[in-house]
């Protein structure tokens, strides 16, 4: 068991820097406004977004609702089929194959949905759930059924979840029978996509730990896409953060939480409910203001100026509405704002981390 | 949180259901009693003491007597025995036209949902412009169509199939007419629950594992459009026993010594002003089936009320 755990580890180790799913100027366009059969306008739900995902690792994709995070987890293991840009998983570009040969290829990308209910079809049991991937392979009745207790048993439900209906289990329950489903295809990837946000937060630690450790079992590689930031800290790696269809910055977990290097990332944390408060030291937290702006009419310049406390706290510079901030800021830390270096002086963050995240690694 | 709740199976839950709801509404009793009737004489019908072809010449138009309980028509033929025996086609048609015309729409109905995009338009357009066809003037069409390719000197191609008309009384063509007539209402039906379901996350999740989409529709789509699919039964049985007693009334149904309800309708129409007996048995008949049907079905649908289950 713990050589085991040890080889493991190293593997995990040795697998380190290699990217194993690169997306890159991935955009994915939906027509809005039909009219005649020509769409009039366009919403970019990704508007190019360039990642890699390195193997062993979890990438969190957060930002606000309806800023594309779904959208570019579906187009990374191609459930949509993106509008522009490339998807490769283990060097095979999968934008150009067939639908025949994607379908071979992209069994070791597997997803975990948000809603434990729609995710499970409610007239198929939990044996034929867990089993699908199985049977679609072709494997023989015997072997299969062996394998799905094997895979319940991984996930921590009973060999008697088997065959029962999903109405009969609770939410938590629910969200390890779609675990063990994305775990029976075999796969290197797995793209969560908010499988916590339908969960009581007590549940949400259990299954935070689960996958914790289905990943460390069977080196699994996640990209975990997330709204709640509390969450995202316990798991991810790396953290990628999203606003309106583009990655406005990217860094290690750890560096982003300590020292964030983007306005947005900066409201995102300070708007993260607290259990206790410091006592506050100067200037109130920024925070965002009202809605995002429509996706169909991005703002010109970058897209977060409407809303961008940075910029008016140094008086609204030209370069904001007139310049595309990109993703620049060496490898480790990117990030896409004209001001990023300024920024650390302007934000006293008082996010302070193990305050205001309680659920923890409890069991 | 409940952890799992001890659950009675689906099945158990259903029929539980079914028996509370006959208990709640008298009417669908009456319904089940009335239907389970017209099975039991359209299949006790061959062992009447009494053939529906017998010919008694000197009783004819006869009033309903102790021997003959409905009375006897125009060539002194019994009402009652030709009643059960028009039972028996009414039923016939009525299960075999609605499993073609089910069929029809189903399969319409998955392949315009699950292909989506401009097959969907086309196929739904389709659909659309039958439906603002009116539905007789259709199965007269048909039915027409049919019993002149297949009643008189048919073409050697069609010659096992005329050979089967012939032998069924017709009722062949009643039976194609309205599978081709009654499958609209499914086909939308069954389309709008695979649009429904279509975009689940279960579906994804097969589409992930490798599905084919013949493998998604067969173990995903027909089994959760299968209430919805039962739903449409109900629709259509009534309606196909309706058409083909309009078929058979204006002479293009079953073809006339085998008794249906509509051509003993057509009959007694005849001599409505004198022997209004001769009308009023089957077109109770009709009418009782048709009220037993349409309650039935309403159970059925609230019952199965997609809306209500999980």
């Amino acid at each position: 068991m713990h050589s085991s755990d040890r080889r493991e580890q190293q593997h995990r180790k040795s697998a380190r820097q290699r990217s194993l799913l690169e997306v890159k100027n991935l955009s994915m366009l939906f027509p809005a406004r039909r009219r005649l059969g020509q769409a009039r306008a366009w919403v970019r739900a990704v508007d190019g977004v360039t990642l890699s995902v390195i193997s062993g690792e979890t990438l969190a994709v957060v930002g606000e609702s309806g800023c594309g995070k779904t959208t570019l987890g579906r187009a990374m293991v191609m459930l949509a089929r993106p509008t522009a840009g490339e998807v490769s998983f283990d060097n095979i570009e999968l934008t150009k194959l067939s639908l025949g040969a994607l379908r071979a290829a992209r069994r070791q990308l597997q997803m975990i949905f948000q809603d434990p209910y729609g995710s499970l079809d409610p007239r198929q049991r939990v044996e034929d759930i867990v089993g699908e991937p199985l049977l679609i392979r072709g494997v023989p009745r015997r072997a299969r059924r062996e394998r799905v207790a094997e895979l319940l048993g991984l996930v921590g439900l009973g060999p008697d979840a088997a065959p029962r209906l999903p109405r009969e289990f609770s939410g938590g329950q629910r969200q390890r029978v779609g675990i063990a489903r994305a775990l029976a295809a075999e796969p290197k990837l797995i793209v969560c996509d908010e499988p916590l946000s339908a969960l009581d937060v007590s549940i949400q630690a259990q299954i935070v730990a689960l996958l914790k450790d289905v990943q460390q079992r069977l080196v699994l590689t996640y990209v975990f896409i997330s709204h709640d930031l509390a969450v995202v800290r316990q798991i991810a790696d790396r953290v990628a953060v999203m606003y309106l269809g583009t990655v406005v910055e990217l860094a290690d977990a750890a560096v982003i939480f300590q020292a964030p290097r983007h306005p947005y990332t900066v409201a995102l944390l300070s708007a993260v409910p607290k259990l206790a408060t410091r006592s506050s030291t100067s200037q109130a937290p920024p925070l965002v203001q009202g809605d995002p702006p429509s996706p169909i009419d991005v703002p010109r310049g970058c897209r977060f100026h409407p809303r961008c406390w940075l910029r008016e706290r140094l008086n609204n510079p030209e370069i904001c509405v007139s310049a595309e901030p990109f993703l620049s800021g060496g490898d480790k830390h990117l990030s896409a704002c004209h001001f990023a270096t300024e920024l650390v002086r302007h934000a006293t963050l008082d996010f302070d981390a193990s305050a205001s995240l309680s659920a923890g690694d409890s069991r | 949180m409940s952890a799992i709740e001890a659950s009675p199976s689906v099945r158990s839950t259903i029929i539980w259901r079914a028996t509370s709801l006959i208990r709640q509404r008298p009417a669908l009793a009456l319904s089940i009693l009335c239907l389970a009737l017209v099975a039991l004489v359209a299949l006790g019908a061959p062992l009447l003491p009494y053939g529906p072809f017998k010919q008694d010449i000197l009783h004819r138009n006869g009033v309903p007597s102790a021997f003959h309980w409905l009375g006897t028509d125009e060539l002194g033929r019994d009402v009652g025995a030709r009643l059960a025996m028009g039972a028996r086609v009414s039923l016939i048609v009525a299960i075999s036209s609605s499993l073609i015309a089910v069929a029809i729409g189903v399969m319409i109905g998955m392949l315009s949902g699950y292909l989506g995009g401009f097959a969907d338009t086309l196929i739904m357009r389709f659909v659309d412009s039958m439906y603002a066809f009116p539905e007789t003037l259709f199965a007269i069409l048909i039915a027409s169509l049919v019993k002149g390719q297949l009643s008189g000197q048919a073409p050697a191609l069609l010659e096992p199939l005329a050979e089967a008309y012939r032998w069924s009384g017709g009722l062949l063509g009643v039976l194609l007419t309205l599978g081709f007539t009654c499958w609209l209402t499914t086909a939308r039906l069954v389309r709008s629950q695979v649009l429904a379901l279509k975009n689940s996350e279960y579906i994804l999740a097969s589409q992930l594992a490798g599905a084919s989409g013949w493998f998604i529709v067969k173990k995903h789509l027909l089994p959760n459009a299968q209430p919805v699919i039962l739903v449409a039964i109900t629709f259509v049985v009534p309606n196909a026993i309706l058409l083909e007693a309009g078929l058979s009334f204006i002479g293009i149904g079953v073809d006339p010594p085998t008794p249906s309800w509509g051509t003993m309708i057509a009959a007694g129409v005849q001599s409505l002003q004198s022997y209004p007996h001769l009308l009023i048995a089957p077109a109770l008949a009709i009418g009782a089936t048709l009220l037993a049907l349409n309650v039935v079905g309403d159970a059925l649908r609230d019952l199965y009320d997609p809306a209500l289950r999980r």
